[in-house]
């Protein structure tokens, strides 16, 4: 059986309301309008404005509000439109929610959920393209999750709404409307995937590539290449960025003793340095080559067509750089 | 008799946008006038000790103090009920103590030790006792407008009959995000009261240096609000009785208290660069928030100024016992490093300075 993200997503939600009546949704175009990517469609019809509630476009205040709400036992899931416009409130998430239950000593934790579309969509430009992954995964307090499959979408939205403490989910725009296989564990209404916990997609023995929501897809495909030209690659998807699984990295770099990280947020002070950090800090030893990092360029996304995928992460960048860390291709500057 | 009636009146009276004002006239008892004067009493003196303290370094970073504005806490205390939340800035000690806190817990936790209300890891500017509904003690200017907005969502939300009342002063009453939380409070008919304790000054920054319209009960526009004299404690009570009743039925309130601090915006700032001395000591003489009720009590003959003077001996007493105690209580423990990130931390490692030195299971 199939399932898209979007109804991984939905369902997700209409369970854990169904569950739980302090469970709410708030943002913009949530309710009438049926969620601006529809992943809240017909949750207004079923739970009514008081579960399902419509904003005006004042994320600051609202982010605060649902904040606030979580403080006094509710269990808010605050949807961004998309993450861009969670600049505007990310003060609430960072200073009111993630600090919280440390400041108070234990006396208010805050059961939220941000969830929305992160990262680069298609030819929307600078301001609406953008991975917010290491920026709210450098925060102690946060954790947060990047779903890619519908299982994904599915267990860790369950997760994320069920716990006690703040979550960032980062969802994105283009993976909505793909179809994975989904088991029928997975679709019962009791499946939660564990928080913190990396999977192992593909399971490889001469490379490890790490990856993240949308290029855990691109990683996998990459893989399926670079199998024909004889290199086995191991295809892990992070879904946690924080808490980050560095025993599941770790273990996989000892064994293929070669790492490449994927993603498309900005390369400085990204997930992959903080990856290419960890490996070097625990399993510097194992390692036959230096880690490589493919990542978005270190510029404001383009509009271009051309330029914009230049821009990102392509395939062909994965499958270069995993050749390249298997010595099975001459770095450019070596042939200049 | 404690429980004779007293019918005084308020200073000045109230000023209303969009309301009718309630009335000046308020009812008390001999009982409530002598608790207002011997807490505002312990609130001053806590205050003063910690103005002491944090000269003596045994306080550190920030520490804002309320002496001055007693009467506001004070008089809101006595309108509501514990189930009804309140959410402050930073200057958030006597907030605390009104809600049932104690001078322990507010002297421990502001020299960092053990006993105190966030076991030292939140400080001046993060007290806390959820249990009688007091949400923080926040550090950033104006954020916990919406937050308290968000406390008052989730009593309407369960159906409570309660309130929020969420505190700001003069300078966050220009912040942006309070128009968006009151646009929503609005909207959704939030039992929100959102309390402006306006003492005129944010930071050194006069009122009318920073407001194009200083009338802040005003500038909720389409919500109405209440100008009150925050120095007396009988006209805030009637204030939030009244703004209680208002937003349980009506939703949103703003009440405008025009109060005063006598210490500067922190201990860093002596405060007086930006007002004159003749200002801070014509509101002592005239306006004193304590010295009022002392008045009432003297007029009344509800105690003679010896009994007076021996309540306020008392509190100085506590709160040099509060503060000996506290000296006595340990610093956190170091492993108290790594408790409270999460409220469920999966075990997962976190890490110190030194990560090979120093790391630890998250509970």
């Amino acid at each position: 059986k199939e399932m898209t993200v979007r109804d991984a997503l939905n369902s997700a939600l209409d369970e854990e309301m169904a569950a739980d009546p302090n469970v709410f949704i708030m943002g913009e175009e949530v309710g009438e309008y049926q969620g601006a990517y529809k992943i809240s469609k017909g949750l207004l019809d079923k739970y009514g404005p008081e579960r399902v509630v419509d904003t005006p476009i004042t994320e600051a205040g609202f982010a605060g509000i649902g904040v606030g709400s979580a403080y006094h036992g509710l269990r808010p899931v605050i949807e961004f439109m998309t993450f861009n416009f969670s600049m505007q409130a990310i003060d609430h998430i960072i200073n009111s929610a993630a600090k919280s239950n440390y400041m108070s000593a234990g006396q208010i934790n805050v059961p939220i959920v941000f969830r929305g579309p992160n990262g680069p969509a298609a030819g929307v430009g600078a301001q609406h393209s953008q991975c917010y992954g290491a920026w709210y995964g450098s925060v102690p307090g946060l954790k947060v999750l990047v779903p890619y499959s519908s299982e994904d979408a599915r267990g860790l939205l369950k997760a994320a709404i069920r716990d006690p403490d703040p979550v960032v989910f980062l969802e994105n725009e283009l993976l909505y409307g793909e179809s994975f296989p989904i088991s029928a564990e997975a679709l019962d209404s009791s499946f939660c995937l564990p928080i913190g916990k990396a999977k192992i997609e593909r399971e490889g023995t001469d490379i490890t590539i790490t990856a993240f929501s949308k290029m855990v897809g691109y990683a996998l495909k990459a893989a399926e290449i670079l199998e024909k030209e004889g290199i086995s690659a191991e295809i892990i998807n992070l879904r946690s960025i924080r808490p980050l699984d560095r025993a599941t990295i770790n273990a996989s770099v000892r064994k293929t003793n070669r790492l490449v990280t994927v993603e498309e947020g900005f390369p400085q002070h990204g997930v992959g340095a903080e990856i290419c950090a960890s490996v070097v800090e625990d399993s510097f030893a194992y390692l036959d080559a230096p880690v490589e990092r493919i990542a978005g360029a270190d510029v404001p996304t383009p509009y271009a067509a051309n330029l914009e995928r230049s821009a990102f992460p392509q395939i062909e960048d994965i499958v270069r750089a995993a050749k390249r860390v298997c010595y099975r291709s001459v770095p450019m500057a070596a042939t200049a | 008799d404690d429980s004779t009636t007293i019918t005084i009146e308020t200073s000045v009276p109230f000023t209303g946008h969009n309301c009718e004002p309630p009335s000046r006239s308020i009812d008390t008892t001999p009982k409530e006038l002598m608790t207002f004067f011997t807490d505002m009493a312990l609130m001053r003196r806590m205050e003063i000790a910690a103005d002491s303290l944090y000269k003596s370094k045994l306080i550190r970073g920030f520490c804002h103090l309320y002496d001055g504005q007693e009467a506001v806490s004070i008089g809101m205390e006595a309108a509501i009920t514990k189930k009804d939340c309140i959410i402050t800035a930073y200057r958030d000690h006597c907030i605390f103590l009104g809600r049932g806190g104690t001078l322990l817990e507010s002297f421990a936790e502001l020299m960092g030790r053990q006993a105190g209300c966030s076991r030292g890891k939140g400080g001046s500017m993060h007290f806390y006792k959820k249990d009688a509904c007091f949400f923080g003690g926040h550090g950033i200017v104006g954020a916990q407008v919406p937050l308290g907005c968000g406390l008052a969502f989730a009593q309407k939300y369960r159906k409570e009959d309660h309130v929020t009342f969420t505190m700001y002063g003069d300078g966050a009453a220009n912040q942006g995000q309070l128009f968006e939380a009151l646009n929503m409070a609005a909207l959704w008919d939030l039992p929100a009261i959102l309390v402006c304790e306006n003492n005129h000054y944010g930071m050194g920054t006069a009122e009318w240096r920073a407001a194009k319209s200083p009338a802040y009960y005003k500038r909720g526009d389409y919500v109405p609000g209440l100008k009150v004299d925050g120095m007396d404690a009988f006209a805030v009570k009637q204030a939030c009785k009244f703004a209680k009743e208002h937003a349980l039925k009506n939703g949103p309130i703003i009440l405008e208290m025009d109060t005063y601090r006598y210490h500067g915006h922190s201990m860093s700032d002596p405060g007086s660069t930006y007002r004159t001395r003749d200002e801070i000591s014509g509101v002592r003489q005239e306006r004193d928030p304590i010295e009022r009720i002392r008045k009432l009590i003297l007029a009344h003959d509800i105690a003679n100024e010896k009994e007076l003077k021996d309540i306020e001996k008392l509190a100085r007493k506590e709160v040099d016992e509060a503060i000996a105690k506290a000296k006595e209580s340990p610093m956190p423990d170091e492993p108290e490093l790594f408790t409270n990130v999460y409220r469920k931390g999966y075990g997962v490692e976190s890490f110190g300075a030194d990560r090979k030195e120093l790391r630890a299971t998250l509970p």
